[in-house]
């Protein structure tokens, strides 16, 4: 696990970019001279200089400001989504898992129910309707990102299951709800770990898709996705700010892809085996690779 | 496989019906109505507009009625563009969105199979590594950064290329290769690991003892079995081409159903929200089916996964 973070030059790189990323949103405002929403009247629609180093927008704000406010909304957002996400699958897949049998199979159908749904537009649908408030945003998206983690949860539940340790856990007395706390989720969240940060950059892209479409954050709130859309539509006479913030997204995305392959490589898991590199390659997979069987209907 | 099929028909039938449903009842319960405008209508008018709509019936009623209007295939009348239906409406967004995703699609599978392929036959090699560096950046990077990206440069950079509209062929390019990378990316990892594993089995090797040459081998001994995995991810990938389309669409300022979608759900449209969500659904929907289905054709053992 360590190696796979620190293991090469290009790991050590993708962990100082999501550092540096990660502290410039948090310590970025306080230092900055420039507030995200205050306005420059000396420097509307400037480009980049050494007051304003990332430029300003057509209303006078300081894009670096901008820029690392939007990052620490949409690193909110994403972490936000994902403990939601966890909140419901881990249990949900705990139980099916530890269940098994029939109550398993009608769980995992509601799965992939859920999953046939074109659930992205049921979220813009909502936040469309329902006013762009940030805490429904990642109340939403978490309802959608749980699908994943409960079946990794669920697979990762049915091998420990089948362990030792269990069944003398089981001969000992313990209640189902002590060996599922105590014995089976401590073994089941490792790995359930890995999934969690490979989730965070889709829900990173399915929140700057919405902002894009002009329905996340409200004004003068701004998040990466917004400050792109914002960038595209003034490209052609100010190219820096579409040119800054998509960079800097862009960044960070390829940080947490990169590492997320790195990290899945080093824990994939599957029947007790670990699995190669290119074996594991051909696992289907859509949003995020899973270290499951193919699963017809899958989204 | 009759059976199986069923099954499946059945099953996609009855989660249709609920994004139906959920759509209907999530568009009624939220806050503000269509005929909210800048102006407050008097009450005797806006009382006829709801009566008209039948807006003012009971919920159970609305539903049923809107049910029943589905069944025959009519979306219903747009509550806000006054003279059109909502049949009309998706009916002229739709051929754009259609002809979008299709030719992404056919895009992300020829380039994504060829990407993998051509690299999984020189594995650690350069060229390998050329593939896998860019399906990764493929993948990693959303079409709301490749759009405006493509845009700026082909566009307004180097003015290859036009940057918005669709008169003709040339307007497709830049929208279509933005929205296809990503796909083929996909596309390109799996065809790459499934060659790969294809590529260590002993037919294979017989193959090669044999004296076959390298491309017979590729294209007669590892395609057929490698592209299985492609095939599976090709439904879900091409329902996500067409839901993806809609910032595409925005960038490129295409007509398509993803515009009149977002353009419903700002205005409070009911009917053509709740149509365009019905239309997405029922196209994912089917994609996924006719996926599995070729699935089971290839390989009779899926049917009892």
């Amino acid at each position: 696990m360590r190696d796979a973070l620190f293991g090469t030059a290009l790991a050590r790189l993708c962990c100082g970019v999501l550092l540096f990323a990660g502290a410039s949103a948090l310590l970025g405002p306080l230092v900055s001279p420039w507030a995200f929403d205050a306005v420059d009247w000396d420097a509307i629609d400037a480009p980049p200089s050494w007051t304003h180093w990332f430029g300003t927008d057509g209303s006078g704000r300081d894009l670096l400001a901008r820029t690392l406010f939007g990052t620490g909304v949409s690193l909110f957002i994403a972490f936000s989504a994902t403990a939601v996400s966890c909140l419901i699958g881990i249990p949900f897949g705990l139980v099916a898992g530890y269940l098994g049998g029939r109550a398993d199979l009608v769980m995992m159908r509601v799965v992939d129910g859920l999953y046939a749904l074109p659930f992205v537009l049921l979220v813009i649908l909502l936040v469309a309707l329902f006013g762009r408030n940030i805490h429904l945003l990642f109340l939403t998206l978490g309802a959608v990102y749980w699908l994943d983690i409960a079946r990794i949860v669920r697979g990762q539940t049915l091998v420990v299951r089948g362990e030792a340790f269990v069944d003398a856990a089981r001969a000992l007395g313990a209640t189902p709800l002590r060996i599922g706390l105590r014995h089976i989720a401590p073994n089941v969240l490792g790995p359930a770990a890995v999934y969690i940060t490979i989730a965070v950059p889709g829900v990173i892209i399915a929140e700057s898709f919405i902002s894009f479409l002009g329905l996340g954050v409200q004004e003068p709130r701004t998040s990466l996705g917004m400050l792109i859309a914002d960038g595209a539509r003034e490209m052609r006479s100010s190219p820096w700010q579409l040119a800054f913030p998509a960079c800097w997204l862009a960044a960070i995305l390829c940080a947490f892809t990169i590492l997320g392959d790195r990290l899945r490589d080093a824990v994939d898991v599957v029947g007790g085996r670990r699995r190669s590199h290119d074996e594991r390659r051909t696992a289907p997979f859509n949003r995020a690779p899973l270290p499951l069987p193919p699963v017809r209907g899958a989204r | 496989m009759a059976r199986y099929l069923l099954r499946r028909i059945a099953f996609s039938l009855v989660t249709l019906w609920a994004v139906v449903t959920v759509a209907f009842f999530l568009v009624r319960a939220a806050p503000g109505g269509p005929f909210d405008g800048e102006r407050r209508l008097p009450p005797s008018v806006e009382a006829n507009l709801r009566a008209a709509y039948h807006l003012d019936d009971p919920l159970p009623r609305q539903y049923g009625r809107y049910l029943a209007m589905l069944v025959g295939g009519d979306l219903g009348p747009s509550f806000r563009s006054k003279d059109f239906s909502v049949n009309e409406l998706i009916g002229r967004g739709l051929p754009v969105s259609l002809v979008l995703g299709g030719l992404a699609f056919l895009l992300a599978l020829a380039a994504g199979v060829g990407a993998g392929t051509w690299a999984a036959c020189a594995k650690d090699r350069p060229r390998d590594r050329l593939v896998t560096i860019w399906a990764t950046l493929g993948l990693a990077l959303p079409p709301i950064i490749v759009a405006p990206a493509l845009v700026l440069l082909f566009a307004v950079g180097l003015g290859w290329l036009p940057a918005g509209g669709h008169q003709g062929a040339r307007h497709f390019v830049l929208p279509v290769v933005a929205l296809a990378l990503p796909h083929a990316a996909a596309f390109a990892r799996l065809a790459r690991g499934a060659v790969i594993e294809v590529l260590a089995r002993p037919h294979v090797l017989t193959a090669r003892a044999k004296g076959l040459p390298g491309r017979r081998i590729v294209v007669r001994h590892v395609l057929p079995s490698a592209l299985l995995p492609v095939v599976s991810f090709a439904g879900p990938a091409a329902a996500a081409l067409l839901a993806g389309s809609m910032v595409i669409e925005q960038v490129f300022s295409l007509p398509g159903l993803g515009r009149h979608f977002v353009q419903g759900a700002l205005n409070r449209d009911y009917t053509l929200v709740t149509g365009a969500v019905i239309v997405y659904a029922a196209l994912v929907l089917g994609l996924n089916l006719l996926a599995d289905i070729c699935l089971v054709r290839l390989d009779r053992r899926a049917s009892h996964a």
